[in-house]
């Protein structure tokens, strides 16, 4: 790929700051092309996603197994700071994978469930049931599919359980406004 | 138009979740990129950078270990032997306010958050080859410009001061960084 020698780059030092500025070391790779040249990556890519598609359930299959083992063993065993993490981790990649591997209400309901794990001020106090709940959720949504196929169903569970959990942790963080901003805050990330 | 040449760009991804990584991977693929290498943590990732040079770093925030944002402050250490300047792609289930100030200020070039879409993914790769932004180092940072836009018409205290500017030499890092493959 291109590179930069040091004599590229400059260095503009000011009094509280640098700036430190080089010649695109990536542009190279930029073609200017007329308008009938031009390819479509992004249609391509997306081709080549759904050509995946058969294999999404069995993949949200097994995000749903492994987050009901990081359950389990929490229920076995209580929280630390593994198992916690462990059960975070398994909840946040079916918040980011859920919609593309076709179940947005999983990734909802998940969503709900980082929020309780990252903002409530002691995990062994939330009822396991707030817990269990958002799981089993995810669990029907994902293995039931076919049988909940009301897109209604699963997206008024997702609504009620977010509702449940929203008005816990504004209840348990009253007293901690930090936390309080960052539940009420909405989501700024733009999608794309 | 214009049109990037995937097919020369180098990319890193790091994720530990394997079904994205195949997305990645996948998506990666599609747009004509060959060279996509591929971490499952943080600490694998580093050890990559280092190795293989990417042009291009794509990673998840939360791994076990060495997450992402870790990832991203050891990659922007200025003195470091490696290249410190390359652009870093978050690719993230977090989407709070508070998030994306955190991985802006950790250095991460591009936000970008899940579910992923080829267009979204496509949009943040053109932007870091088409429009890099300069590198700030202060006491507290060293990354990319936090300020994409001008505004004329702010008001309040001025956080960046001094006028006069000299030209100074950067010490060789990147030629470092490739010269120690």
């Amino acid at each position: 790929m291109a590179k930069n020698s040091a004599k590229d780059i400059e260095v503009k030092a000011f009094a509280t700051h640098h700036v430190i500025t080089q010649p695109n070391p990536l542009r190279k790779v930029l073609r200017r092309v007329e308008a009938k040249d031009m390819d479509d990556p992004v249609g391509r890519a997306e081709q080549a996603l759904a050509g995946l598609s058969g294999e999404f359930t069995d993949w949200m299959a097994s995000e749903v197994d492994r987050l009901s083992a990081a359950w389990a063993a929490i229920q076995q065993d209580g929280f630390d700071d593994d198992r916690r993490g462990e059960l975070f981790r398994a909840a946040h990649d079916i918040k980011g994978d859920a919609a593309t591997f076709g179940f947005p209400s999983a990734a909802v309901i998940a969503e709900s469930l980082c929020r309780v794990i990252e903002h409530a001020p002691d995990l062994a106090k939330v009822p396991a049931e707030l817990f269990s709940h958002h799981i089993n959720a995810i669990t029907a949504i994902v293995h039931e599919n076919t049988k909940l196929d009301s897109l209604t169903v699963s997206s008024e569970l997702s609504r009620r359980l977010r509702k449940v959990a929203d008005e816990y942790l504004a209840h348990v963080n009253r007293d901690r406004p930090e936390h309080l901003e960052a539940i009420l805050a909405p989501s700024i990330v733009p999608g794309e | 138009m214009f049109r990037i040449d995937f097919n020369k760009l180098r990319f890193l991804v790091c994720d530990d979740n394997p079904h994205m990584r195949r997305i990645l991977r996948t998506l990666l693929h599609s747009f004509g990129a060959r060279e996509v290498y591929e971490a499952e943590d943080g600490a694998t990732a580093l050890e990559m950078y280092s190795h293989y040079v990417p042009d291009i770093v794509i990673t998840d925030w939360a791994m076990p270990i060495f997450d992402g944002l870790e990832l991203a402050q050891m990659i922007r250490q200025p003195e470091s032997k490696g290249n410190p300047y390359a652009p870093i792609i978050m690719l993230t289930g977090h989407s709070e306010k508070r998030r994306v100030t955190i991985a802006r200020d950790a250095g991460v070039t591009e936000f970008l958050a899940k579910p992923i879409s080829a267009k979204g993914l496509y949009q943040r790769i053109l932007n870091v080859v088409a429009n890099p932004r300069p590198f700030i180092k202060t006491k507290t940072y060293f990354g990319p410009d936090r300020r994409r836009n001008i505004n004329s018409a702010y008001m309040g205290p001025e956080r960046r001061v001094g006028e006069k500017h000299e030209v100074l030499q950067q010490p060789s890092l990147l030629d470092k960084a490739r010269s120690s493959i």
